[in-house]
């Protein structure tokens, strides 16, 4: 007998170098802060940090019907992507739940990746191995090979106004030509990689994928950053930093249970490119209309909503919180929540139901930090 | 790690200094590291009471909610009002600038109860492991 032993990245042994204080996070061992989640947070916001965020899942998709395939199994359009391209989607079940939200990879008509959460990759992978059949059936899906090569790749995040300056001192190829959601395959501290311009803090930034030298590149950004103040941020930070932007968390935002269109994600609905798992619910569910939606608020005047604590309106119970915190850059409570249709609007004025008291709140728009502009 | 040995400790980890007759109550410097940045603090009503092992107050750091329990028994005479805008105090100076209350003790005899401080750093080595 025994408890399952927690999943490690190529960079443990960093981590513990750096003094991280390190958690469970869904059988991964991984850094929840460094020098503080505060400190981390504003490195970030104010010029450059990097996360390990090897966890990641990573499937290859390819073959001659793999666009088909994709098509058919995400809710966002997979034609308007172009090679070296990245796009974000969520693939969802019959009913419109959602399985997982992620990101596609194109790098070519016949091959693509996709950057999944940690703890739902065995998921994802057995259900695009689980629809094969129904896609060979409904969309004639036949050549196509499903790999899911995450236990190969880790991968590496720098965030922040200086993140092109430091990664560009690793880098064989010149950054700016990487536009926003595009990525380009390149070697970083000479190990083959595949860098994005992507993110999940709100600041300009990259991913990094990278198969060898994780440990080589992870030093030599810290070393490199030096004159940029860069700090390793861990799990702590990165999740104040995309509650700022109100980017949904698989399992504390968005899961089975609620449809894309309810988490204010129907921007990657795409209902005019033919069919895909959830259609029929879905076009449903915009026609009668959500009966739901994920709004952001903030706390008027002191308090911290936490999940589940639950969202009054006029003492009638309209919903539950899905995440908060303090929000380090407005220095208020901030949390995302389901709340009914009807009061979602912004200006709304809600209470949050904090150890037994009303908290009085106010529906925003969001993201919550407006930041650079 | 700091464990002042002027000072009592809970195995919940809040500390109590007896100033003439008087309580006052604050978090170690065990507890404030293992939350991290703390941002809000909760105390109770000056006048209120308070019980001994049962909660006083919160504190929340940027990712938990915690209880704070009482080491004592008592009427609350005086709480920190500096931490409602400065709760990081409770950071750099836990057992100064971040105290929380001080209580009149209804009962000495539950100071009986409580943790020196070589017995609290042992316990604390404990848990650690």
């Amino acid at each position: 007998m025994g408890f399952p032993k927690l999943k490690r990245t190529s960079l443990y042994e960093a981590h513990k170098s750096l003094k991280a204080k390190m958690i469970n996070f869904n059988g991964w061992e991984m850094p929840l802060q460094y020098s503080g989640i505060l400190d981390e947070h504003r490195a970030v916001r104010s010029s450059v940090g990097i996360f390990d965020v090897s966890h990641m899942g990573e499937i290859i998709i390819k073959g001659r019907d793999a666009f088909n395939l994709l098509q058919f199994l995400i809710t966002n359009d997979v034609s308007k992507l172009k090679d070296n391209g990245c796009q974000y989607s969520v693939m969802c079940y019959p009913d419109g739940g959602i399985v997982d939200d992620l990101i596609i990879y194109r790098f070519s008509s016949e091959e693509f990746m996709l950057c999944v959460n940690a703890s739902n990759t065995e998921k994802d992978y057995q259900w695009i191995l689980g629809n094969l059949d129904t896609a060979k059936l409904k969309a004639s899906v036949t050549n196509v090979s499903v790999d899911n090569i995450s236990d190969t790749i880790s991968q590496i995040s720098i965030q922040g106004k200086s993140a092109e300056a430091v990664l560009q001192k690793i880098s064989d190829i010149d950054l700016s030509v990487i536009r926003h959601y595009c990525f380009k395959k390149c070697n970083i501290d000479s190990a083959e990689s595949i860098v994005s311009r992507t993110g999940y803090t709100g600041e300009d930034g990259f991913e990094i994928y990278s198969k060898d030298n994780v440990v080589g590149i992870w030093d030599r950004l810290l070393e490199k950053g030096k004159e940029y103040s860069i700090k390793p941020v861990g799990l702590g930070a990165r999740d104040t930093l995309r509650l700022e932007m109100k980017y949904p968390l698989y399992g504390n935002d968005i899961n089975e249970k609620t449809t894309p269109l309810e988490a204010d994600l129907g921007w990657v609905v795409k209902f005019d490119k033919g069919d895909f798992i959830g259609k029929d619910v879905l076009k449903k569910q915009s026609e009668t209309g959500a009966t739901q939606k994920l709004v952001g608020f903030e706390i008027i005047d002191k308090g911290i909503p936490r999940p589940h604590y639950p969202i009054f309106k006029e003492k009638e119970r309209i919903g539950e919180v899905t995440s908060g915190t303090l929000s380090p850059s407005l220095g208020r409570g901030i949390g995302i929540g389901y709340v009914k249709t009807e009061v979602s609007t912004v200006g709304e004025e809600i209470d949050i139901e904090i150890r037994g008291g009303y908290q009085k709140a106010k529906i925003v728009s969001t993201p919550f930090y407006k930041g650079r502009g | 790690m700091d464990f002042p040995d002027d000072i009592l400790y809970t195995k919940e980890h809040e500390w109590v200094r007896i100033e003439n007759g008087k309580a006052r109550i604050g978090i170690t410097d065990y507890a404030q590291k293992e939350l991290g940045d703390i941002v809000f603090v909760e105390l109770p009503e000056v006048g209120s009471e308070v019980t001994a092992m049962e909660p006083l107050g919160v504190v929340e750091s940027v990712k938990t909610v915690s209880d704070i329990y009482s080491p004592v028994s008592g009427k609350v005479l005086e709480i920190n009002d500096e931490l409602e805008s400065i709760p990081e105090l409770v950071n750099s100076s836990p057992y100064e600038k971040g105290w929380m209350i001080v209580v009149k003790m209804n009962d000495k005899e539950e100071l009986k109860e409580l943790l020196s401080a070589e017995m609290y750093t042992k316990y604390v080595e404990e848990e650690i492991q």
